[in-house]
């Protein structure tokens, strides 16, 4: 390796992604002006000059190629504004065609000290652009001697939506959904995204992926204003949950194997991943207050009369709703019982 | 271009030579040193806003001396090089010293080959994991590096500052001291400096990912009036 070294008149300035260009390593292709989708991104790269991570095949009779395997897509991610700033969750699930690709992988990630970037589409893209997007922030912050803003992130970001679009048009859509705490304007913002990168900024909350819709209504039913971080949490777990319900492609929390969804707190203070033992009790004031349509009449376990080796399928749900409807279940069985 | 008349080169590279240490030892000094819990860069400086001292990496640090558009440029490259590689391959394999040796490549390449030289000295700092693997590296105009394990001082009077810090050196010293010690080596006693006047960070094993960290003016007039202050402790 050598210093890189570059002429005053080709100085690639705070951007990360074009320094990566101009030395040929370049995953996303500019999306400045002369710097189009599609552009080739090293010399004597790959044929066709393609985005640099895969090559589809296709023809050049101008049709779009087919995806020649299953892409792995499929999420819940949601951010809403609370009190102290923006929370962010996002569910653990990859999927692959109709099998589960991954079990744990972490959708929501802190972009810099007080932003968060959380990611629905293509995992492989996807992944790649968090990677780039941090190091492009971390690099403008370090060569620049201080941070971008929050408009500015948010910005960088559309511009590494917009240059995937050769890709999304390929199949391999990434959505990112962007949130963090504004130090300028002491408020939390929301970013969202569409695939050829647009940006939009939502006043309160927001939520993406194939569970995006259900979790939205969820979070559209029980947003306030000024809420509090529990009241915040409990909110975007219920939304996970709805989500989860509805959508194949999302997963819920899993309390067998110990996993739950990723929710962080984005606050004055800075990115902040809230526990998992945290989630795991918000999960659980979640499903006591479900409607009864939603859990189990026979549910056995919530009653304390239910015998013991009966298996507990509820998880930690021992509050008030639920007990009254499983004990009125467990009368009712019992008085089938009789003779 | 053509030389219209010979010079020998020793006499060539003596005037090179000649030249960049004058320019360099007209700049104000620069000294950093290891303390019990990471590296320690102090610089008079009395902007607030054009820096000597930088982050470069999670555990490196930068410093330079001379020339405000050399170093920095200098500074800018090692950003670069070192989150390319920390991209290219993990974060773990970015290290002072393949940095060092970059820099020491490129600035004895200068030297050689172009008519001016860079009238520049700069530092790269590390920070180990533990006590006693922390490095220092002070790279001189000509492409020079020295290697130091304990402490160093760049720009003007940088051997009297040196034999200063020598004297006051104490293996594991706090950063107060160190502060305190640092100060006094680049005034010799002779004159005040205030916190106003002085440019210091730290790279910190306590710090998390990001080991650097500049400490603000008022946290400099703690440390100097000997108070650790208590945010540096919780390594925030």
């Amino acid at each position: 390796m050598t210093l890189p070294m570059f002429p005053p008149g080709h100085d690639p300035g705070p951007n990360f992604n074009e320094v990566l260009h101009r030395l040929g390593f370049g995953p996303f292709p500019e999306a400045g002006p002369g710097g189009a989708p599609g552009a080739p991104t090293r010399a004597g790269g790959l044929p066709g000059g393609g985005p640099g991570m895969l090559t589809v095949p296709g023809g050049g009779d101008g049709r779009v190629p087919s995806v020649p395997f299953q892409v792995t897509h499929g999420t819940t991610i949601c951010a809403v504004r609370y009190g102290d700033g923006v929370i962010m969750a996002g569910d653990r699930r990859a999927t692959s065609g109709s099998a589960i690709a991954h079990r744990t992988m972490e959708k929501v990630h802190a972009a810099d000290t007080h932003s968060g970037v959380a990611i629905a589409g293509a995992a492989g893209p996807a992944m790649e652009m968090v990677r780039i997007f941090q190091l492009q922030l971390e690099h403008y912050e370090k060569v620049e001697g201080q941070a971008l803003s929050l408009e500015g992130k948010a910005n960088q970001l559309s511009q590494m939506v917009r240059a995937n679009l050769g890709m999304a048009m390929q199949g391999f859509v990434v959505v990112p959904l962007f949130a963090g705490y504004d130090l300028r304007r002491a408020k939390g913002r929301i970013y969202t995204y569409d695939p050829t990168g647009g940006r939009y900024e939502e006043t309160d909350y927001h939520a993406d992926g194939s569970g995006g819709r259900d979790a939205r209504t969820t979070i559209k039913l029980g947003f306030r204003d000024d809420m509090s971080r529990e009241e915040g949490i409990d909110l975007c777990v219920r939304a996970l949950w709805q989500a989860a319900d509805e959508d194949s492609a999302t997963g819920g929390p899993d309390a067998v194997r110990g996993i739950f969804p990723t929710v962080a707190t984005i606050t004055a203070q800075g990115f902040e991943r809230v526990p998992e033992a945290e989630v795991a009790q918000a999960f659980g004031r979640v499903i006591s207050t479900l409607s009864s349509a939603e859990v189990n009449r026979t549910l056995p376990a919530a009653d304390a009369d239910a015998d013991a080796h009966e298996p507990d399928s509820a998880g930690p749900s021992k509050a008030g709703a639920t007990k009254a409807t499983a004990s009125k279940a467990t009368a009712a069985r019992k008085a089938a019982k009789q003779p | 271009m053509t030389m219209p008349f010979y010079v020998a080169p020793e006499q060539f590279m003596k005037d090179k030579a000649d030249f960049a240490r004058k320019n360099i030892g007209r700049g104000r000094p620069l000294v950093a040193t290891v303390y019990s819990t990471g590296v320690l860069i102090c610089a008079e400086n009395s902007s607030r806003s054009l820096h000597k001292v930088s982050e470069i990496y999670d555990r490196i640090a930068f410093a330079g001396v001379g020339k405000y558009n050399e170093f920095d440029q200098l500074r800018v490259s090692g950003v670069q090089h070192a989150d390319i590689k920390g991209y290219q391959f993990s974060r773990e394999d970015v290290d002072a010293r393949s940095l060092a040796n970059l820099y020491a490549r490129y600035m004895g390449n200068v030297f050689t080959h172009e008519m001016k030289p860079l009238e520049v000295e700069i530092l790269v700092a590390e920070v180990g994991a533990q006590p006693g693997e922390d490095q220092i590296f002070h790279i001189l105009y000509d492409g020079t590096v020295v290697d130091e394990d304990r402490f160093t001082a760049l720009g003007g009077e940088a051997e009297t500052i040196t034999a200063r810090l020598a004297r006051a050196y104490r293996a594991e010293w706090s950063l107060s001291e160190a502060l305190k010690a640092s100060v006094q080596a680049l005034t010799g006693g002779e004159r005040e400096l205030s916190s106003r006047e002085l440019e210091v960070a730290v790279l910190d094993r306590g710090n998390g990912r990001r080991a650097f960290r500049r400490i603000l003016e008022a946290e400099v007039a703690e440390l100097l009036a000997g108070r650790e202050p208590a945010a540096l402790e919780a390594g925030s």
